[in-house]
């Protein structure tokens, strides 16, 4: 059934552009007008001015205007809810998305940014497969969050939107299409397993450069230092005993990941080599750089940088 | 049977719901229990009590084996009551059970809906069996929980107390009022019922054609209005507030009957010598029988009734609605000047062989006073007055003689032992009398101007027929207790009446009243007639039902307008920073630099510094407090935030615009 009129309504929106208001993607912020906003009865509210006719045929066949009178408050009522129903979404502004970050294959988190000059209940999301309800208090963000399942590493365009309502009787279903012109970085997804990049990526110059234990300095021998650090030379002409402070590279190697160096694989394996290497630098806080066609990142540490070679993975081509 | 997939598929429901639903049931079981039996009530309170109470302490469902036999128990005891599950009573009462039994399965948003829609459904059928003013406005304040219970099922609501959450339905509803109000007036009336026939038995049957001493027991104690009358000019004194409803002529030594004899025997109606006349309306409740009581004697009958030989009134068919009529009454008249010889040989014939002390009394009288009527009407009278003669609503039976029993023996009653004693004493004495039946006094609603007449109020007389004078009334009862004529039924009764009719008690009721005299004028008696007549004041006599669906249409749509007007109306959202940055704009544009749309704070702002070189250094300030306060905070803090206002408020655009 609902795969049906989920056809139906892609139908009617490709045969029917002006009909269905088919929305281009658009900048943010986006509020809610009147023009973009529509209306229908849910089940329910069919249901239930059946019930009303039959009050009504009940009541006027009695000739009970008491009963007449409680049919008519019940079905102007239900008709206020309407104008309730649209006021639950008019003049309701998304004012920006943050995404979080996903490897291709993951959920990837959104952020969305909802505010309103008025209190309102009962605005319901659905984006994807992910529904949620929330409420938003007057001339206050809300925040809500929501997860977006992803195919594959590079841009991916947010999909459309649907911000619905059926407060206050369930009777009246309103909804509003968003389109975000926005779309999220999504990271590659590493290799399961590979070679580890010490073996051919490790940089004979680099080596090099930072071999042997050059002593760096001397300093106050703190608890927990290893014997074998310690100056016994130096120690003997201070008070207290010195420790040989070795360069920090040593214990924290740096690793120079290098694009070049994986010939003899496609893009996308190479992409997620690349990604599991950075992985493991990550995970062993090493500093590392990252050389790849057109950006050349140069050596540093921390989840900012990781990001940073993430992102750029991301983006090739 | 749903399949498990779509029960998996419904959210369950909160607790604040299904309170509000339960709440709502216990309401429709309430408004109900005035007409459910006893037992019934009470098994159905405890079912919703009991389920009330598991739901909450697990949210648990409640087993099949336990729903069914419960169904089934509610069908049999229905039928056990009422001999069927067709027609109005049981038909409430198998909805009523239906609806509680519905809560024991209700799991689901989906199982909620279709219970409140079938409470509201059964908040309806309430009001077939009393349409009152209070009983409306109670199934009224029913939907509130109802709709409460709609809105609690939506998801996504900032938690609110159980009271609080009624609010917002109330205030839903009296928005709604107007526009309920209008439909109300222009939904076209049927005419005839498409199905069934209105219901019968709940209305009172008012006063009866025959009468036997005892039968207005029940009468007497109904404090129901029976009907209303307002008066062209002043009303008629308390002691002429006789309404004539059955002119009694048959008497069989037990009951007095209004019969067809004598409209087989008199064709014509009695002539009369009308003096001075009253013109008046009645508004009368449905009695279901013909008889339109009247004040007096009316010169003229009603449209769609007619006069009978006594000049009581019939309609042509049952009042089985609220009727209002209009008449003209003589104050002072002669009824029947001249006795026909049928009328005489009616008006004195009593039975056979009954009353042996009676007949040999007025034959004493007769004898003792001659041919003098009006002397041996009076000694009647003065016999009920000084004979220690008792007026109480709970008099002793009598025996086969009733009339000896009650003149020699019990000597207590009230005015139908009075008025039928009377008429035979006045029969064996040989003067023309009958039996009038109607109502009696009423209660002056001065707010209102009009007389309220409650069945109360029913009343016995008699007419006697005295020549030269024509029928006469005489009203024995009247003679025993002078208060019964002067101040009313419940002034005779004294402290016989029950608590609940105490004076001031009644003194409320009677002035509460006008409230639903206006209601059961304007709300319950709007039928199809006035609905026709609603547009007379603006030169249309008759309105159709086109016409009717028209302006139904219109004015919905004017309706519509109003509401769109309020859905569509905004705040702005408030920022102050935005409005500060706003006025800031606006000097500036005054002298020419206006923001482009393209254009950002900070360029905008260093443009402006650009173009005005004196205030180069307060426009930077300004500009960079801007963005510090934008986009260096969530929230710009309170303080810096003046600080930035101040500032712009005091701005002054005073160099020359390059």
């Amino acid at each position: 059934m609902g795969g049906v009129l989920q056809g139906i309504q892609r139908w009617a929106e490709r045969q029917l552009p002006a009909l269905t208001r088919y929305r281009r993607p658009e900048n943010l912020p986006i509020e809610l007008h009147r023009r973009r906003i529509y209306i229908v009865p849910s089940g329910f509210g069919i249901g239930f001015s059946v019930l009303l006719a039959v009050m009504l045929v009940g009541a006027l066949n009695y000739a009970n205007n008491a009963a007449l009178l409680l049919t008519c408050l019940l079905g102007a009522s239900s008709a206020a809810s309407m104008l309730v129903a649209f006021r639950t979404l008019d003049g309701l502004r998304l004012s920006h998305i943050r995404a979080g970050h996903a490897v291709a294959g993951q959920s990837i988190e959104l952020t969305l940014a909802f505010d309103s000059s008025r209190p309102r209940n009962a605005i319901r999301l659905d984006l994807a497969d992910s529904r949620i309800a929330f409420v938003l208090e007057a001339n206050a963000t809300a925040q809500v969050k929501l997860a977006l399942p992803t195919v594959q590493r590079g841009w991916q365009p947010l999909p459309r939107l649907r911000l619905w309502s059926s407060w206050p009787l369930g009777l009246f279903r309103a909804w509003s299409w968003l389109h975000p012109d926005q779309s999220v970085l999504v990271w590659p997804r590493p290799e399961a397993a590979g070679p580890s990049p010490r073996a051919p990526a490790y940089d004979a110059r680099h080596m090099h450069l930072h071999r042997g234990d050059e002593l760096a300095a001397l300093r106050d021998y703190r608890a927990g230092d290893p014997q074998r650090h310690i100056a016994w030379k130096a120690s003997a002409r201070h008070d207290n005993l010195m420790v040989k402070d070795f360069e920090q590279p040593q214990s924290r190697p740096q690793w120079q990941l290098d694009w070049r160096q994986l010939g003899g694989l496609d893009n996308e394996a190479r992409i997620a080599r690349l990604a599991r290497w950075l992985n493991e630098a990550q995970a062993q806080r090493c500093s590392y750089s990252l050389w790849l066609p057109g950006n050349e990142i140069a050596s540093s540490s921390g989840p900012l940088h990781y990001a940073h070679c993430m992102n750029a993975l991301a983006q090739l081509p | 049977m749903r399949s498990p997939r779509r029960k998996l598929a419904e959210p369950p429901i909160g607790t604040r719901a299904f309170d509000l639903l339960s709440l709502t049931m216990a309401l429709v079981l309430g408004l109900h229990s005035t007409h459910l039996p006893w037992w019934l009530s009470i098994a159905l309170a405890l079912t919703l009590g009991w389920r009330w109470w598991q739901r909450r302490r697990q949210s648990g469902r409640v087993p099949r084996w336990l729903k069914l036999p419960l169904l089934a128990l509610l069908t049999l005891a229905v039928i056990a009551r009422y001999g069927g599950i067709f027609g109005r009573e049981p038909g409430a009462a198998l909805a009523v059970g239906l609806l509680i039994l519905k809560l024991l399965e209700t799991e689901t948003v989906r199982d909620v809906r279709v219970g409140i829609s079938f409470a509201c459904f059964a908040l309806m059928t309430a009001l077939l069996f009393d349409q009152g003013l209070v009983a409306t406005v109670v199934v009224a304040m029913g939907l509130l929980p109802a709709l409460a219970t709609l809105r609690a099922l939506e998801p996504g609501q900032l938690p609110t107390s159980l009271a609080r959450s009624l609010l917002p339905a109330l205030a839903l509803s009296t928005a709604a009022l107007p526009l309920a109000l209008l439909a109300f007036l222009l939904v076209p009336r049927l005419s005839s019922p498409l199905w069934g026939a209105p219901s019968q038995d709940q209305a009172r049957t008012g006063l009866s054609n025959t009468m036997s001493p005892g039968n207005f027991t029940d009468l007497l104690t109904d404090d129901h209005p029976a009907m209303r009358v307002s008066f062209e000019g002043a009303p008629p004194p308390a002691d002429l507030r006789y309404f004539r409803a059955y002119v009694m002529w048959d008497y069989d030594g037990r009951s007095w009957h209004y019969i067809d004899a004598r409209h087989v025997q008199a064709r014509e109606t009695a002539p009369i010598q009308a003096g001075a006349s009253i013109q008046y309306q009645i508004s009368l409740q449905p009695t279901h029988q013909r008889v339109l009581p009247t004040l007096d004697v009316p010169l003229m009958a009603p449209a769609q009734a007619r006069l009978q030989p006594d000049r009581e009134v019939m309609a042509d068919k049952p009042v089985n609605d609220q009727l209002s009529y209009q008449l003209r009454s003589a104050l002072q008249y002669r009824l029947q000047p001249a006795l026909d010889e049928r009328s005489q040989k009616l008006g004195l014939r009593l039975p056979t062989s009954f009353n042996p002390r009676t007949l040999a009394l007025a034959a004493q009288w007769r004898a003792h006073y001659g041919s003098d009527n009006s002397a041996i009407v009076q000694a009647a009278l003065n016999l009920f007055h000084d004979g220690g003669f008792r007026y109480t609503l709970a008099p002793a039976p009598l025996g086969r003689d009733a009339v000896d029993d009650f003149l020699f023996d019990t000597r207590e009653g009230f005015c139908e032992h009075y008025s039928s004693a009377f008429t035979v004493l006045m029969r064996a004495a040989g003067i023309p009398a009958r039996v009038v039946t109607g109502y009696q006094g009423g209660y002056w609603n001065r707010y209102g101007n009009y007389l309220l007449v409650r069945y109360s109020d029913a009343h016995a007389w008699s007419e006697v027929w005295l020549a030269g004078r024509g029928w006469v009334r005489i009203d024995p009862t009247g003679a025993v207790r002078p208060e019964r004529v002067s101040l009313g039924a419940a002034a005779a009764a004294g402290d016989q009446m029950a608590w609940y009719r105490n004076d001031w008690l009644q003194g409320l009721r009677n002035h509460w009243d006008i409230v639903n005299r206006w209601w059961d004028q304007g709300v319950i008696g709007f039928d199809t007639l006035r609905q026709r007549g609603l547009l007379t004041p603006f030169g249309i006599r008759d309105t159709d039902t086109a016409m009717l669906g028209m302006l139904l249409a219109i004015s919905s749509v004017l309706f519509i307008a109003v509401g769109l007007a309020w859905a569509l109306l905004r705040r702005r959202l408030h920022d102050p920073l935005r409005d500060a940055l706003g006025e800031l704009e606006r000097k500036l544009a005054r002298k020419g630099i206006a923001r482009r749309a393209s254009e950002g704070p900070q360029h905008y702002l260093s443009r402006a510094a650009r173009a005005l070189p004196v205030q180069r250094d307060e426009l930077a300030r300004l500009m960079k407090s801007y963005l510090e306060l934008r986009y260096a905070h969530d929230e710009p803090p309170p303080e810096s935030l003046r600080v930035f206002r101040h500032a712009v408020r005091d701005f002054r655009v005073v160099g020359v615009v390059k």
